[in-house]
């Protein structure tokens, strides 16, 4: 919302500065977004005397001029037809800018065919105040020398741009802004009374109102007699301040107390009315009509429209039409002054799209108690202006219920805020405000403004009191610690996702952050979007659907870091995977890339595998607390994942934990990544929740054989479909007192082992714990491992 | 040979040849020559038995110190060849060490993580939990419970991205604040209640300082006495520790939140140097924080009686917090995973904001 300052003191008697208002309505909450303040463009010109203008000796153009100006006389050589002798200018000095030509003055003075020229006369194209090139601008009236050029070209009138909030419509009035600077004491709000203007015929329109909830109220009036001239030259430049086009008087009026009471109202040409005015619902096609914005509007049943008995005229409170408009011709007007109910104002104009000045305070809330005074207002300047003669107000409906008294304990104040204010103060404010508060106990019955139905308890007064009041004076005070024995408050998946952050990028992963949303072909090559997970209205189709799994974008970084020439990039994210819209399909999972890129290096180039990803998976499965120890691996990954380079760890077959591989090439080229990428994903929801603390953090005690641990070699003989971790798994479970460590130091599958299988060199430590093994008891021991791993893969001892 | 002046002779050339040996194998020659079963002075020994008492007497000692002394001899030299020998093969493996190392990539964590770590230990030390919720949110929780009325034009101000809605016509949006959490936490916990919720918001929005996903962390408190004074002390204390300056000048001004009232917005003063801001100097007034008195119709639909719980709720954009304190001038590139970029803006693992050893 844009007023100029000079409306402002209209409402306001007040000598604050620009600056003391702004900062006035800035604290009050009226947020101020920009002030353009001629004064700062204009500062530096003056009005100067031209006391002689002479030909310049050497140009048949120029004019070399004595010039009285605020820094003494100057001569100028000027090139404008009309400089004068005798004639008052607007000077700017050496080295201004001049903002219509986006220069500065040389600082010193330049000559001009052998004259020197201290300074220049303006133009009105070179103040930016108009197209007028012709000449330098010749001032009006008998302006001292030194004037401020801003004054003398009344301009010196700031406009002050600020935010309103929805709750309060009546700042979309000047005089609601006037009001609540008044209550911050930096000025008087002026009366203005408004006048009653008696009718001298009853009105001849009737007006019927067929949907009360819609339109309760609505007063009109008929002007006949009018002349539809071009407003007077106060009025346009209103309305030109605040970037509204002057149309005729009719529309200019109507709009200037739109602006100044936040009171909507609409003119129709009598002419052009047949039958009475009714607000009714919308009745389709047989409402169809062509609205002021050029626009044809098919009015729907749940859409509030004004008509006659031949058409309709418009929608109520949101935008007329175009056939019933004023124009230059018109004789006798219809006023309309109603009251639109917000929701379906709102409703309407979203569902036709309509913005409009009426429809954006409507649908806010107007001062259902303005309907007369807005017709008496637009009266009196449509009388003073077009001429013409009133009829009677006929109103129809009735005014909606005033908000309801608010019983407010003064101590509420106090309790919400912990400012301690005197009972006079709290009613000198409500009261400035235009509530009414009355009672002398603790507890005051506030009568509550017509135009303020945002409040309507007692928290609504209190900021009302503060506010006024002034937030710079609430007292800052620190929360006392709680007294209870402070606890880690972080949870245990925000714990996860801290280690796990923390073991990645100790590994040389670069954390990212990336969109939650993703294209929907993209989240198809990972299993799909999740029910639910589509958006209505993405910012792009290129962030369509809620994404399955933070790979996507981790790939595509791959590929767009290595376009700007970046090479290898390892990257991870710890963040949403989305499953479903409810409150349980959202998963937190730990995703990490990297390209297989050869590294060129003097000791021999190294290309990573699928086992350096796997080692980084259980890196972070094991920073995050997972069971890694009891993880089984299976080649069992889903189809996005190479299907014979991936696998997952899980506890058992349905508690997968963690995928790992190498991305399936199919997916890598859809996603236009080029080359080879590998990739883990932890889904650290699906990690076991660590057993409950009990009280002591003691450990158990440390055991510690001190026997030497026996190390024996086997090379099994299995089939390849059998996977090693089958085996690992039997060997170690053969004698768990015993055998404390398995691991396999070599796999071979040449010549000697039957196609189809593979030899596995495996080494079993076994930690005798009371005694030194004998070597029956090791065989025997043995002889269990070899039997165990024949039972779980089928494989025997190499012969 | 019963002389020991020979035996001087005998000692002085086994010593020579000692000296003048080269390797192990010519050492062990001489050793076997000289003390060997053999050897000359093993064959002098074996002549005591046939010498009078009076010959042995002298001869004895003579010889048993000669063939010790030339023990010793032996072991020495032997020590010393094998030393030779492996300054020797030392320098025969040198290597160039100024070649260099096999490179490794070096990680970091982004700006965001960082932020919200210390968000977290600056007001764990206040007394508040961190709690979380779904980006998934239901109208209920990311409007209704909040005040928002249906229909209500504070809705429109939040550029809301709406989900296609399901058969029944119902559709759930992307939170458009952490707000919803402190609905949830009214809701299934007792006061009092101290939290902040940080996470991920979305809002229809694109350009230099806005994307359409972002962070927030939000603040809630509910006892039966906190005041909008505690509000600004705590934001002030807060703005204290994360810009670690105690020169925090900070302005609260009226605003309108439906979920809260009265509502204000913080600005905090600021000068630019370079890209960075510095908080707490110069001439401007930046809004930082929109916060207040929670709504007593908020309370009310968590099931609380506004007349005896009160509190205030905050929210602040941590994207932008990241981007105040460590001057991160384009918010688009939080999200777009450029390595330079996180290598430079990024923080190290081995950091854990703290305050023993401070936030960053």
């Amino acid at each position: 919302m844009k007023f100029p300052l000079s409306w402002l003191k209209y409402h306001l008697e007040t000598d604050a500065t620009l600056e003391e208002i702004c900062d006035a309505m800035t604290m009050a909450g009226l947020e101020i977004e920009d002030v353009d303040n001629p004064a700062d463009k204009f500062g530096k010109f003056t009005v100067a005397y031209v006391t002689e203008a002479v030909q310049h000796p050497d140009a048949d153009k120029l004019r070399v001029c004595t010039v009285e100006t605020v820094d003494g006389t100057k001569q100028i050589v000027c090139g404008a037809p009309n400089a004068r002798t005798g004639m008052r200018a607007v000077f700017a000095p050496l080295g201004a800018y001049i903002p219509g030509l986006d220069f500065s003055l040389d600082k010193k003075p330049r000559k001009i065919r052998g004259i020197e020229s201290h300074g220049m006369m303006c133009s009105a194209k070179e103040l930016e105040l108009g197209e007028d090139h012709d000449g330098i601008i010749d001032l009006d009236g008998d302006w001292p020398v030194g004037t401020p050029a801003v004054e003398a070209l009344g301009q010196d009138d700031p406009v002050i741009d600020f935010e309103v909030t929805p709750n309060r419509p009546d700042w979309l009035g000047v005089r609601g802004i006037a009001r609540d600077l008044a209550a911050t004491g930096i000025g008087k709000i002026k009366l203005h009374d408004i006048e009653s203007i008696p009718g001298t015929f009853p009105c001849p329109v009737d007006i019927k109102l067929d949907w009360d909830e819609a339109c309760p109220v609505f007063a009109g009036r008929v002007i006949r007699g009018v002349k539809n001239v071009a407003s007077p030259a106060w009025l346009q430049n209103a309305l030109t301040s605040i970037g509204l086009r002057p149309i005729n008087a009719l529309a200019d009026i109507t709009n200037l107390i739109s602006y100044d009471r936040c009171r909507p109202l609409h003119v129709y040409d009598v002419a052009k009315l047949s039958g009475p005015i009714r607000a009714r619902r919308g009745a389709g096609e047989g409402d169809k009509f062509e609205a002021l914005d050029g626009k044809e509007y098919t009015p729907a049943e749940s859409m509030c429209v004004i008509a006659d008995d031949a058409r309709c005229l418009g929608f109520g409170g949101v935008m007329g039409g175009e056939y019933s408009g004023c124009g230059n011709d018109t004789t006798d007007v219809f006023l309309e002054s109603a009251w639109f109910a917000p929701l379906i104002t709102r409703a309407t104009a979203k569902a036709t799209g309509i913005e409009s000045d009426a429809k954006y305070r409507f649908e806010r809330g107007v001062d259902p108690a303005s309907v007369v005074d807005g017709i008496e207002q637009a009266s009196r300047l449509i009388l003073d202006i077009c001429g013409g003669e009133a009829s009677e107000i006929s109103v129809a409906g009735t005014v909606p219920t005033a908000p309801a008294d608010i019983e407010f304990p003064l101590a509420e104040v106090k309790r919400l805020t912990g400012l301690d204010l005197p009972r006079a103060e709290i009613i000198r404010i409500l009261s400035t405000l235009g509530f009414t508060p009355s009672g002398d106990g603790d507890v005051l019955t506030v009568g509550v403004p017509t135009w303020r139905m945002d409040c309507s308890q007692k928290a609504d007064l209190v900021e009302e009191v503060a506010r006024i009041h002034g937030f710079d004076k609430l007292d800052a005070t620190s929360l006392s610690r709680p007294p209870v024995r402070r606890k880690a408050v972080a949870t245990t998946m925000q714990i996860r996702a801290r280690f796990a952050r923390r073991a990645l990028a100790g590994r040389g992963y670069g954390e990212a952050v990336t969109w939650s949303f993703c294209r929907k072909p993209e989240a198809d090559l990972f299993g799909g979007h999740g029910d639910g997970l589509a958006l209505e209205n993405p910012i792009s189709s290129e962030l369509d659907v809620m994404r399955p799994t933070p790979l996507i974008h981790l790939l595509k970084a791959v590929q767009a870091n290595a376009d700007r020439g970046q090479g290898d990039s390892w990257l991870f994210e710890v963040g949403p995977a989305y499953v479903s819209d409810d409150t349980q399909g959202q998963r937190l999972v730990v995703s990490a890339v990297r390209r297989i890129t050869s590294d060129r290096h003097w000791t021999g180039s190294r290309e990573p595998d699928v086992f350096d990803i796997k080692a980084d998976a259980m890196a972070a499965l094991e920073a995050v607390g997972a069971p890694v120890g009891s993880l089984q691996i299976a080649a069992e990954a889903r189809e996005w994942w190479h299907p014979g380079r991936s696998g997952v760890m899980r506890l058992g077959p349905k508690n997968s934990m963690a995928e790992f591989g190498e991305i399936h090439p199919r997916v890598l080229k859809s996603l236009d990544v080029d080359g080879r990428v590998l990739a883990f994903e932890i889904v650290l929801d699906a990690i076991p929740k660590p057993r409950k603390a009990t009280g002591l953090k003691a450990r158990s005690p440390l055991e510690r054989a001190d026997l030497t641990p026996v190390k024996r070699d086997f090379a099994f003989v299995i089939d390849k479909s059998v996977p090693a971790d089958v085996l690992l798994r039997a060997a170690k479970g053969a004698d768990k007192a015993m055998v404390s460590a398995v691991s396999i130091f070599d796999v071979y599958d040449g010549k000697g082992v039957p196609e189809g299988q593979s030899s596995l060199a495996v080494e079993v430590t076994l930690q005798p714990r009371e005694k030194t093994l004998t070597d029956e008891e090791i065989d025997g021991i043995c002889a269990k491992v070899v039997a165990k791993v024949n039972a779980a893969t089928g494989g025997a001892l190499r012969t | 040979m019963t002389d020991t002046a020979n035996l001087d002779t005998l000692e002085s050339d086994v010593l020579e040849q000692i000296g003048a040996t080269t390797d192990e194998a010519g050492l062990d020659a001489v050793r076997v020559a000289a003390i060997g079963k053999k050897g000359s002075v093993s064959l002098l020994m074996r002549g005591l038995g046939k010498m009078t008492p009076k010959e042995r007497q002298v001869m004895g000692p003579a010889l048993n110190g000669l063939k010790t002394r030339l023990g010793d001899a032996i072991t020495a030299r032997k020590e010393a060849l094998e030393s030779a020998a492996l300054d020797a093969a030392l320098v025969s493996e040198r290597v160039d060490v100024s070649l260099p190392v096999r490179p490794t990539p070096t990680g970091s964590l982004h700006p965001i993580t960082q932020v919200m770590e210390e968000l977290a230990v600056i007001f764990a030390d206040m007394g508040f939990a961190v709690a979380e919720g779904t980006d998934v949110e239901d109208d209920f929780h990311n409007f209704t419970a909040l005040n928002f009325p249906e229909g209500h034009p504070a809705r429109d101000t939040q550029d809301t991205f709406f989900m296609k809605p399901d058969a029944d016509g119902n559709r759930k949006v992307l939170r458009t604040h952490t707000s919803p959490v402190q609905i949830r936490t009214m809701m299934s916990e007792e006061p009092p209640i101290r939290i902040i919720a940080p996470g991920r918001v979305y809002r229809c929005d694109w350009d230099q300082t806005h994307t359409p996903m972002f962070h927030q962390v939000e603040g809630l408190v509910i006892d039966k006495e906190t005041h909008m004074g505690h509000l600004k002390g705590t934001l002030l204390d807060f703005l204290a520790a994360f810009f670690e300056t105690d020169k925090v000048e900070a302005r609260f001004r009226p605003h309108h939140f439906p979920f809260t009232e009265p509502s204000a917005e913080m600005d905090v003063r600021y000068e630019r140097v370079g890209q960075a801001v510095k908080v707490g100097s110069g001439t401007e007034w930046m809004e930082i924080l929109g916060c207040g008195m929670v709504h007593p119709n908020v309370i009310r639909n968590c099931g609380l009686d506004p007349d005896v719980y009160q509190g205030f709720a905050f929210g602040m954009g941590v994207d932008r917090l990241a981007m105040l304190k460590y001057g991160a001038p384009d918010l688009r590139d939080f999200f777009n995973s450029d390595k330079r970029w996180l290598a430079h803006y990024g923080f190290s693992p081995l950091l854990q904001a703290n305050m023993a050893t401070g936030l960053s």
